[in-house]
């Protein structure tokens, strides 16, 4: 396989290629009538991900730097440049955007009946920005690609939304805006104040780490702000209320990319920037304590305010919340375990959490409602789509042989060493998980049958199935056999954790004999 | 290509059962002859390995475990998690009884379930139960293993739940999911505490290395075992967790013989087993095990006292034998416990089939006349003994087996227990306790299994004049399974017969490659001799008492039918209301949580606090002061991007309006 990329210099173009490719399919689906769309809209996506699957051979083993790397100049009086490429973490990501997208569309397909040409092309867009916020290696075109992705989901909220779209859309905006404003400044003032140390102005990622520690004084200033518009993103509790408005006023296909990419770009926002260019900010005693209670915290909090939830589609917003106070806990965790886990939930919270909003969308689709109460054993009438909720659901409450379990086992294990409180604490997040979703496939799925309009709904469609089916086999995939991925993310989260902290609690110098935590009393 | 290396096969087969069952039962859910031919078939291909396996090892009986490795599970850097199977001397006896056990209840289920329109499903996930199983007592590492608790708690959930239109049984399966939750929740931080401890997760390194890594009796060994014993609580239905199991009853009875009596519950004593080194290191940790195993011995015995339904009763029964295989593996008698899972598996899946034959007339009687009673109220039974008479005499071998009378199996084992108790005492004196409560929960079993006998096949029947006609006994697929089972349960006490009748201690023997590491840090020596004697002749004479009074003050005087019935009143209400635990855990955990989450988080904390306050106060004060500062015109880039922004939401708003 490498042999027949490298045959067609597939390194050289594929990322300017999946940067540009969305943007450049706007145009037929803009030009195109209003019945197409879609159709356009899905073949680009889907060239986008048959194209996004060679990246898989570009991430050579061992080598935690970034592959693919190009650098074109952009702003060069400013020291900005067009600057791409990715490790092993970004690479999941972008393999975990790729695939959602198309099928976000094929998801779209008879949701969305007004305004057609808009919404794709608002698709395609946003598929650029999520694309090129996890290839950006300019921290202004970071920046750029950040505010690329925000404003599309802002209009598919706004736009094609439920009966209180405007507020969420707004919300959602205006908790965004601030956070990115706020990291803007960050970033042109910590290039400032290298510039100021080196005598050179650049935006390069690369540059920016290095000399990072010319931030001096300011440090734990841009850290805040950094950390700020990262925690509104992932979201961090008490900044997550925007989550479930956005969620359940969106359309099927935004919710599934909200919670599926663009949450994890808080997540990614902290393991790229915040910790490595101030390690000594963000893993300071204060910070880390800080961090590692709000994640906790976030985590039995998302789960208890779940269980209470009367809609589905809430219920699933507030236990986002819980799942990424997973990652936030796996990060500070820093161990080569916890911080593998935090990337692995991450994936796997894209595959449960996208597939549990389809499913939510198709039955919106049927029945026009989100109450858990208006459903009720509708697995007699829809057994396919009982079992593929179950599934998803199984998966989302960490069943072993799934793949949520995957990443929360090794959260919690990897950071039992350095917070074991906090984590005995977060692990009875497994048990609440188990209550709000079996409590809600009961209500749904099990108990009496006794509404005529449940009775005849229909057993899922191919398209459908086109739909869930592939991320169901993600699932067991992802549960069964997770080496792959975790074996292409091991380098760069190892050069995460060297970047992250030099020379404490460096888990490379576990490898070879067992360390043995001595014994009181011993 | 041994056996041994081909264990996996014994997981395979079940598990290509499930998708073949699972592929019909969502395609050809009328294609009962497939699923009838798949479903029990596959198992027997599992128990032929088995045997095979099992062959092999018996050939020579000392080899070390085989670690069987499939794939590469959780690499990550130290973290090595193998997806491997460990074929040892206890995993074989477990895997024998899984598989042999199971085989006999997957050819019942097929006249049991016959009629049922779910027939398919419910191979598959009686199929699906069997591949966690034996993942569970297969894997070599607790996360494997844990696979299997997980996934058998999976299976138990879907299977109670069969029935899922009655609410009830919905709600009796996500009970029992949650509550085990609870107990899976202990399991996790064991894990934690074992690999920061170790820096390994496998059964293998732990066992060696105990002894160097951990202090016995130190702190971290005891909150291991600890947390351990949490998983046990909820999965084997121990004080506080058991409440669950009575609930599950409610899944179709061949599945409460398979899950719910003879192979997921005793997980528990399997994993205090297999890590018995670390629970031997853990003295504290073991007095609480065999402490809590002895007190639900005997609480659980005191509600079955006072159950009408039969498999309500079977169901206390269970949770009560699972505390007698806690008192011997807390005891350090650890092949007692596993000695009593072996005969418990038997007398107990022979117990709750023969009800299940029992409930199937029943209910074919009531179903023929449109009778609206309740088919496994044992009120209204009686006299089945001349309409079930093959039922009712494997039954009463069961019943001697399990009251402890000898030879049936069940004395063998329980006496066992109780004397390692005894012998125990000498050390800790509160294991005389343990001994005490262990024998009145002797006496309360036999006296509960006669009062079960006595008023469902004894005495004169109260089913009804119409339904009698349409009373009679099981086809052979039923009652044949169940033969074998009265065999096993009256001659199942020769896998481990004790010296004093002239026996070798076989299973004693077997599994000592797998005890010996704990054997240095906690010795038992048995009593012999008198004491010996003195202690078995209690025993059986409290059995044999239990019994007798059993049979005579339920045949003293007539029983009413459960339409006729008085309520109970006083202490016997408060037994059958099982001292009220539900309601407890549902006012003092279940009700204040959910008030909590809504009440104070939700509407509190998210709506006003975060939202009313923060949120939309900002915007009101944002735009108090927009008002003012509009008029500001500053000039620079940065203002006029926002201001930008601001301009196009708004013209969007115009536009969308």
């Amino acid at each position: 396989m490498t042999a027949l990329l490298g045959s067609i210099h597939f390194g050289e173009w594929i990322l300017h290629a999946l940067l540009l490719l969305p943007l450049f399919g706007v145009v037929p689906v803009l030009l195109g009538d209003e019945r197409s769309a879609k159709r356009t809209a899905l073949i680009v996506t889907l060239v986008e991900f048959i194209l996004s699957v060679g990246l898989w051979w570009s991430i050579p083993p061992g080598d935690g730097g970034f592959q693919l790397v190009t650098s074109l100049p952009w702003i060069p009086g400013w020291g900005i440049a067009y600057r791409v490429g990715l490790d092993g973490i970004s690479l999941m990501m972008v393999l975990l955007t790729t695939a959602l997208t198309p099928l976000s569309v094929l998801a779209s397909w008879r949701y969305i009946t007004t305004r057609e040409r808009g919404y794709y092309a608002l698709m395609l867009v946003l598929l650029t920005g999520l694309v090129g916020v996890f290839l950006a290696l300019d921290l202004f075109l970071f920046y750029v690609f950040f505010e690329v992705m925000l404003i599309p989901m802002y209009f598919i909220i706004g736009i094609w939304g439920g009966t209180n779209r405007l507020y969420a859309a707004i919300k959602f905006f205006v908790y965004t805006m601030t956070g990115s404003l706020l990291m803007l400044v960050a970033i042109v003032a910590l290039v400032w104040r290298v510039e100021a140390s080196t005598g050179q102005l650049s935006f390069s990622y690369d540059f920016l780490l290095a000399n990072a520690a010319s931030a001096g004084r300011a440090a734990p200033w841009l850290f805040a702000a950094f950390a700020l518009a990262f925690a509104i993103k992932v979201p961090i509790f008490p900044l997550h209320t925007w989550l479930p408005d956005a969620h359940v006023e969106a359309p099927t296909a935004g919710s599934v990319l909200l919670a599926g990419v663009m949450l994890k770009i808080g997540t990614y926002g902290f393991l790229r920037f915040a910790i490595p260019f101030f390690p000594e900010v963000a893993l300071s005693p204060a910070v880390s304590t800080l961090m590692v209670g709000l994640a906790v915290v976030g985590i039995i909090y998302g789960a208890l305010v779940a269980l209470v939830q009367p809609d589905f589609k809430k219920l699933v917003a507030y236990s986002s919340v819980s799942h990424l106070g997973f990652v936030m806990l796996g990060i500070w965790g820093l161990t080569m375990q916890s911080v593998q886990g935090a990337m692995m939930v991450m994936i796997s919270h894209g595959f449960s959490t996208g597939a549990l909003f389809l499913l939510i969308g198709m039955l919106y689709e049927r029945r026009h409602t989100r109450l858990i109460e208006d459903y009720g054993g509708i697995a007699r009438a829809i057994p396919i789509f009982s079992l593929m909720l179950t599934v998803v659901a199984l998966s989302s409450i960490g069943l072993p042989g799934l793949n949520g379990f995957i990443g929360e086992f090794l959260v919690l294990l990897g950071s039992f060493t350095a917070y074991p409180w906090a984590t005995g604490v977060a692990t009875t997040g497994v048990i609440f998980a188990a209550a709000y979703l079996l409590w809600a496939i009961q209500r749904i799925i099990f108990n009496r049958l006794d509404d005529r309009e449940n009775e005849q709904l229909h057993d899922l469609s191919p398209r459908e199935l086109a739909v869930i089916l592939p991320l169901v086999i993600g699932i067991v995939w992802l549960g069964l056999y997770p080496k792959p991925v975790l074996d292409r993310m091991e380098p760069a989260t190892r050069r995460f954790l060297q970047a992250a902290a030099p020379g404490m609690r460096t888990p490379t110098a576990m490898v070879g004999s067992p360390t043995v935590v001595a014994e009181p009393g011993r | 290509m041994t056996f041994t290396h081909a264990v996996w096969l014994a997981v395979a087969l079940p598990l290509l059962g499930f998708l073949v069952n699972g592929a019909l039962a969502i395609w050809r859910p009328g294609a009962k002859g497939a699923v009838s031919l798949v479903g029990p078939g596959v198992l027997l291909g599992a128990f032929a390995v088995s045997l095979g396996v099992f062959a092999e090892l018996w050939r020579n009986p000392a080899a070390a475990p085989v670690v069987v490795r499939l794939w590469s599970w959780l690499p990550v850097e130290r973290l090595q998690v193998d997806l491997a199977f460990q074929v040892d001397q206890l995993s074989i006896v477990m895997l024998l009884i899984v598989t042999g056990v199971g085989s006999l209840i997957h050819l019942f289920s097929v006249g049991y379930m016959k009629e049922d329109p779910g027939y398919a499903r419910y191979f598959a996930y009686l199929n699906l139960f069997v591949v966690f199983m034996l993942v569970l007592v297969l894997g070599s590492s607790f996360p494997v293993l844990f696979i299997g608790w997980e996934g058998v708690g999976l299976c138990s959930y879907l299977l109670i739940g069969f029935w899922f239109s009655e609410k009830a049984n919905a709600d009796a399966g996500k009970k029992a999911f949650i509550m085990n939750r609870i107990g899976d929740f202990g399991f996790l931080v064991a894990m934690f505490f074992i690999w920061r401890s170790f820096g390994s997760l496998d059964f293998g390194y732990v066992t060696e290395h105990a002894a160097e890594v951990l202090t016995p009796g130190g702190a971290i060994v005891t909150a291991i075992t600890l947390f351990l014993f949490l998983g046990c609580t909820g999965k084997s239905a121990q004080i506080p967790l058991y409440t669950w199991l009575p609930d599950a009853m409610a899944g179709p009875t061949p599945v409460s013989a398979l899950i719910h009596a003879a192979t997921m519950v005793t997980a528990g004593v399997y994993l205090v087993a297999r890590t018995n080194v670390l629970f031997a290191m853990a003295p504290v940790s073991s007095t609480v095990v065999a402490g809590i195993g002895a007190l639900t011995a005997l609480f659980a015995a005191t509600i079955g006292l006072r159950q009408y339904d039969i498999k309500k009763v079977l169901a206390y029964s269970t949770v009560s034998q699972l505390g007698y295989m806690f008192v011997g593996v807390g005891t350090g008698a650890y092949v007692s416990g596993v000695f009593h899972l072996a005969t418990h598996a038997f007398f107990k899946a022979l117990l709750f089939l023969g009800s299940g034959s029992v409930i199937h007339a029943m209910h074919h009687a009531y179903h023929a006349t449109h009778s609206p009673e309740d088919a496994q109220d044992m009120r209204n039974m009686g006299g089945l003994r001349a309409y079930l008479p093959v039922t009712f005499w494997l039954m009463m071998i069961a019943t001697l087996a399990i009251a402890g009378i000898p030879p049936f199996a069940g004395f063998f084992s329980k006496d066992e227990i109780l004397a390692a108790a005894f012998a125990r005492g000498a050390e800790r004196p509160v294991f005389y306790l343990y001994y005490a409560m262990g024998l009145l929960a002797a006496l309360l079993t036999a006296f509960y299994m006669a009062r079960l006998m006595a008023m469902t096949f004894l005495g004169p029947n109260r089913t009804g004049e119409r339904e009698r006609q349409h009373l009679h006994e099981a086809p052979w697929i039923m009652t044949g399974p169940l033969l074998v089972l009265g065999v096993l349960s009256a001659l199942g006490g020769a896998l481990n017969l004790p010296h004093l009748v002239g026996g070798h201690a076989a299973l004693e023997r077997w599994l000592e490659p797998v005890t010996e590491p704990a054997r240095r840090f906690a010795h038992l020596v048995m009593p012999s001799g008198s004491t010996e004697y003195l202690l078995v002749g209690a025993a059986v004479a409290i059995g044999a008492l239990g019994l007798w009074l059993g049979f005579r003050l339920t045949l003293g005087r007539p029983i009413p039918t459960a339409a006729a019935a008085p309520p109970d009143r006083g202490l016997a209400l408060v037994l059958n209301r099982k001292y009220y635990v539900d309601e407890i855990y549902d006012a003092l955990v279940v009700r204040p949580l959910a008030w909590f989450s809504r009440v104070v988080l939700w509407r509190g904390v998210d709506q006003q606090l975060v939202d009313g306050v923060a949120v939309n106060g900002t915007a009101f004060l944002s735009r108090l002061a927009g008002s003012g500062l509009r008029l500001l015109q500053t000039g620079q880039v940065g203002v006029y991007v926002v201001l930008f922004l601001v301009g196009a939401i708004w013209i969007l708003r115009a536009v969308i309006r």
